[in-house]
């Protein structure tokens, strides 16, 4: 299908189920403009799931907390009541919660019916949906070839740190790539024509929720991932999280941030605004604006922005 | 604890202390108890494990899962150690010290974490 993004009639053909979860609602307003954006260049609708739910964040990690599991599930049943199969998500943390519970419930069909007798309004759940998060699909579906084949503006060598964090990574059976080497964002980046820069840190964690009781905690984690970005050379950090995202740039920004008292803070993106920028959407749609520390400085250099 | 065990699904006493958990958390440096000492005490069935801080310190990151030579997932052991805490009624989470401007991820994220 080279010629699909040419014909914006056959664009709707191409429809995905994608949920969207609280952040992109919110603060993270600009991943998801970016990545609706950026589908839509390479041909494919990212179709808001009808009656969406929060799917509770954190996914729970005890057995006997069937509650907890109902909300992904509903999520699931939406899914299933359009007639279809996958569920694309952005923010890794709800691919996590998603994905994790809905192996969850398919590994017990006992759990599964406890589930569905509490659930009254929704037709009960079958069963089968796929969870994906949108880096999965861009490599496995789209494939990098064929996005680099449609970049527009080549990102010129611009150094960017690719930032996994945990949700996208662990536990093994729903990382969406090698958990201790991962590189499905570089192998973007660099169809991109981005030079991805790698550094240890990058599977690190940020603080998570940390962020809120023991902020202190999440400080330093971001003293430590955020030196070894700019030690490596990085311009740039990439994200894919709404949670990663915020701590990465808070913690900079605090004024007792050590990270910031000795050196210039990294501009932090969402790798959805750097894929929109290559595929040519214009700069100014992309939110850069709403980043704490603006990019466009760098972009501008390469002529970018 | 046999508790801790069911709420976790986890063998506990498949670990034999190699201390690998330990030395991949980048959270133990603020934790009273390494992540295999609390293992430890749960093996011991000793209680003083449940007002250890390390299950508050512990951030669900998974580093040690992906680690463990045996298969245990000890955020798993950290998450059954909060509920039996939670369960009695207590909490450490305090709304009125919540820093402002938290988004909501952080906010769900952290009070699902410190309510039963
Ligand atoms: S890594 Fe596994 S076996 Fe080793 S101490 Fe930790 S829990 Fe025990
Ligand atoms: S899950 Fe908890 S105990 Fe395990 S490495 Fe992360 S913070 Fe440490």
């Amino acid at each position: 299908m080279p010629n699909v993004a040419r014909h914006p009639s056959r664009v709707t053909r191409h429809a995905l189920p994608y949920f969207p979860g609280c952040a992109l609602k919110d603060q993270a307003g600009h991943f998801e403009a970016s990545a609706m954006a950026a589908m839509e260049a390479l041909g494919w609708e990212l179709s808001e799931l009808p009656r969406w739910n929060c799917c509770g964040t954190v996914y729970s990690l005890a057995s006997d907390d069937l509650m907890r599991h109902l909300g992904p599930v509903r999520n699931l049943v939406r899914v299933q009541e359009l007639g279809e199969s996958r569920l694309i998500t952005l923010c890794a943390m709800c691919y996590n919660t998603l994905r994790r519970s809905s192996q969850f419930v398919g590994a017990d069909p006992e759990r599964l019916e406890r589930i569905n007798a509490f659930m009254d309004e929704e037709p009960d759940y079958q069963g089968g949906v796929e969870v994906l998060h949108l880096l999965q699909f861009l490599r496995d579906e789209v494939g990098f070839e064929e996005i680099a084949a449609k970049v527009k503006r080549p990102l010129d060598g611009l150094r960017v740190a690719p930032y996994y964090g945990c949700m996208l990574l662990r536990p093994r059976e729903v990382g969406i790539d090698a958990p201790d080497s991962p590189g499905v964002m570089e192998g973007l980046l660099s169809a991109l024509g981005a030079e991805p820069v790698d550094f240890p840190q990058k599977a690190e964690c940020c603080g998570a929720y940390l962020t809120v009781t023991d902020p202190e905690i999440a400080r330093e984690r971001v003293e430590g991932i955020v030196s070894a970005a700019r030690r490596a050379g990085a311009e740039i950090i990439a994200t894919s999280c709404p949670l990663c995202q915020f701590n990465l740039e808070h913690h900079q920004a605090d004024d007792a941030s050590p990270v910031t008292r000795h050196a210039s803070p990294v501009t932090v993106v969402y790798f959805t605004q750097l894929l929109a920028l290559a595929l040519g959407v214009p700069g100014d749609k992309l939110g850069f604006e709403r980043l704490r520390f603006d990019p466009r400085p760098h972009l501008a250099e390469r002529e970018l922005v | 604890m046999a508790k801790v065990e069911e709420l976790s699904g986890e063998n506990l006493y498949a670990c034999y202390q190699c201390g690998k958990c330990a030395a991949g958390c980048l959270f133990a440096d603020h934790m009273d108890l390494l992540p295999n000492q609390v293992l430890r005490l749960v093996q011991l069935s000793d209680e003083s494990v449940l007002s250890s801080r390390a299950p508050w310190v512990c951030a669900s990151c998974l580093a040690c899962e992906v680690r463990c030579p045996k298969g245990v997932d000890i955020a798993k052991v950290m998450e059954a150690l909060r509920l039996l805490v939670l369960r009695t009624g207590e909490t450490g989470l305090r709304l009125w010290e919540i820093p402002s401007g938290v988004p909501q991820i952080a906010l769900v994220g952290a009070t699902r974490k410190h309510t039963p």
